[in-house]
């Protein structure tokens, strides 16, 4: 099929551990009826983004394009995606590609897709069963050209698509992608009650959108915790009472303010790099994970197994690679504890999310610190990444 | 924001250092693998014992600086190494002749490597001193419109009608 487009465009790739660059890169193109392409608008650069970044996450190769926060205009639609896509309509993508008609699709589990991971066998290998593909992130995920990019290809765009009005900004919108429906996911899972107290580990931009997820689900208290002052004071804003690690033990705080019991809930927005300055078991991972004897720093989970009240709910949004070392499951076990985890179903929460930002109960936008061009991207990966400038947030405009 | 190459997620500094993290596992592989051709080319003949360990310091430092996340501390590493090449290659140079001659070219090279391990350890502690910087006011990033107070429990009864919902089959 003929692109109306010019035949190459600019895209942010990956070419090994913190190196992104701004490249010249063929343009997509229809590969299967029910692919479209969509111009970009705006597009992010995720927390999850910098695991790829960091060299840690398996399955990257050089050239790769990166990127599953994206929005645009629909350009081009196979004809297999016509009776639900329009040339110029405008769409959130999300970052799982589902397929909506298999069995786990179904059922609302769309980040398990069965049909959209098309490399599947290797992915079963690593996981015992593949999930669905996702946009920009690994081999083991499908190896999707990501969005961080002028134009993408959306596979399976007749389902993998949020369309949004006009009325509202891509600022408002751009989040529906991933962090507002993660952060929204990492709450719900918590089943959370009037009398529930909340704490959150990890104050980036699932960190921030779990908080104000948790106070519109009603949580009696919700408590972040982190050590960088600007993402602190963004949580204060949405309405947690914080907690700075560096300055305060973690556990020891968590007691007394719940007084001894522990949170009710807690949810772990950190995922597998952890930052544990002052913790032996930090050190013990990292000493590790340099040896390539453990691929993740799960401190968080094991600081939530331990201050987590019994019969209470883990919620694991994070994202966690492979193999972790030392998790104390015993305390779980015999505490009564619920984990709850996984990719973010996105397609499951964006309708009632659309909604509440239309009818103005929550703006996503509070959370953008930085609106660059893509050029400035690659740079943008190293400010956010070392957290200098006061970055939790980076919107690109191609 | 932090300064990098144009189009690039790393600075001049970043691309040096990890430029002298492949040169120090290529010379380290050359003490380790092939000692005596190493001494005879650097007048150091009778030290390959010594040379097997700067080798294996090398390969250390090399390693460290490729995989850490931050490479400073190695490179400091690496000028340390350097000034105890050049004290290792100081006596061949007094002992004159042929030998002082290699050593002497030996001592060139290590002391221009040197230089360059220098410069690139001073551009990475420079750009870690950053100054310091203001924490950002985000007192007015609530991200909901009703505030906190106001906020607290809107959505929560829809939210269990709506993961009710959801169990069904999609749309």
């Amino acid at each position: 099929m003929l692109t109306v487009w010019s035949t190459a465009m600019k895209a942010l790739c990956w070419h090994g551990k913190m190196d992104i660059r701004y490249d010249t890169v063929p343009d997509p193109t229809i590969e299967d009826d029910r692919d479209a392409i969509i111009k970009v608008s705006s597009c992010a650069i995720c927390g999850s983004d910098l695991h790829l970044y960091d060299g840690i996450m398996p399955g990257m190769k050089h050239g790769d394009i990166v990127g599953h926060e994206t929005m645009g205009e629909v350009v081009e639609v196979g004809k297999g995606a016509r009776d639900a896509l329009r040339v110029g309509e405008r769409v959130v993508i999300p970052f799982t590609i589902f397929c909506g008609e298999c069995d786990q699709c179904r059922r609302g589990n769309y980040s398990v897709c069965e049909r959209s991971n098309r490399n599947k066998e290797l992915a079963d290998k690593a996981f015992g069963h593949a999930p669905a593909g996702l946009f920009g992130y690994t081999h083991l995920t499908g190896g999707y050209a990501g969005g961080q990019a002028e134009y993408l290809r959306v596979p399976f765009a007749d389902k993998t698509h949020i369309k949004v009005p006009s009325t509202l900004s891509d600022e408002q919108l751009l989040f529906l992608s991933d962090i507002l429906p993660t952060g929204w996911q990492a709450a719900v899972q918590c089943e959370i009650e009037p009398t529930d107290i909340v704490a959150i580990w990890g104050c980036g931009p699932v960190g921030q959108m779990a908080i104000r997820s948790a106070i519109l689900l009603g949580a009696k208290q919700v408590i972040a915790i982190d050590r960088v002052p600007d993402r602190l004071v963004m949580a204060e804003a949405g309405g947690a009472t914080v907690l700075n690690f560096e300055e305060e033990n973690t556990v020891v705080r968590l007691n007394e303010m719940t007084n001894g019991k522990g949170p009710d809930k807690c949810i772990d927005a950190v995922g597998l790099e952890a930052h544990a300055t002052a913790s032996l078991d930090s050190i013990y991972d990292k000493a590790k994970q340099a040896v390539a004897l453990e691929t993740d720093r799960p401190h968080v989970l094991r600081e939530m197994m331990y201050v987590c009240r019994p019969a209470g709910v883990l919620s694991v949004p994070g994202v966690y690679g492979g193999v972790l070392d030392k998790i104390p499951f015993g305390m779980a076990m015999n505490k009564s504890l619920t984990i709850r985890t996984g990719q973010t179903h996105v397609n499951k929460w964006t309708d009632d999310l659309l909604r509440h930002i239309e009818e103005g109960r929550i703006d996503p936008s509070f959370v953008i610190t930085h609106t660059a061009s893509l050029e400035e991207g690659p740079a943008l990966y190293k400010t956010f990444r070392e957290k200098q400038d006061g970055c939790i947030k980076v919107v690109m405009k191609p | 924001m932090v300064e990098t190459l144009p189009g690039r997620s790393y600075s001049a500094a970043d691309a040096a250092a990890r430029g002298l993290g492949w040169l120090s596992l290529a010379l380290g592989a050359a003490e380790l693998l092939a000692p005596r051709e190493v001494a005879r080319a650097t007048g150091l003949e009778g030290h390959e014992g010594l040379l097997r360990a700067c080798g294996l310091r090398e390969v250390m430092t090399g390693v460290g600086i490729l995989s850490s996340h931050d490479a400073t501390p190695f490179i400091w590493g690496r000028v340390g190494g350097d000034l105890l090449d050049l004290a290792i290659l100081a006596p061949a140079i007094a002992e004159g002749g042929e030998k002082r001659r290699r050593a002497g070219a030996a001592t060139a090279v290590v002391a221009g490597i040197t230089l360059l391990d220098l410069v690139c350890a001073k551009a990475l502690s420079d750009e870690k001193r950053l100054p310091q910087q203001p924490i950002k006011d985000y007192r007015d990033r609530s991200g909901l419109p009703y505030g906190p107070v106001g906020s607290r429990g809107l959505t929560a009864l829809e939210a269990r009608q709506g993961s009710e919902a959801n169990r069904g089959p999609a749309a």
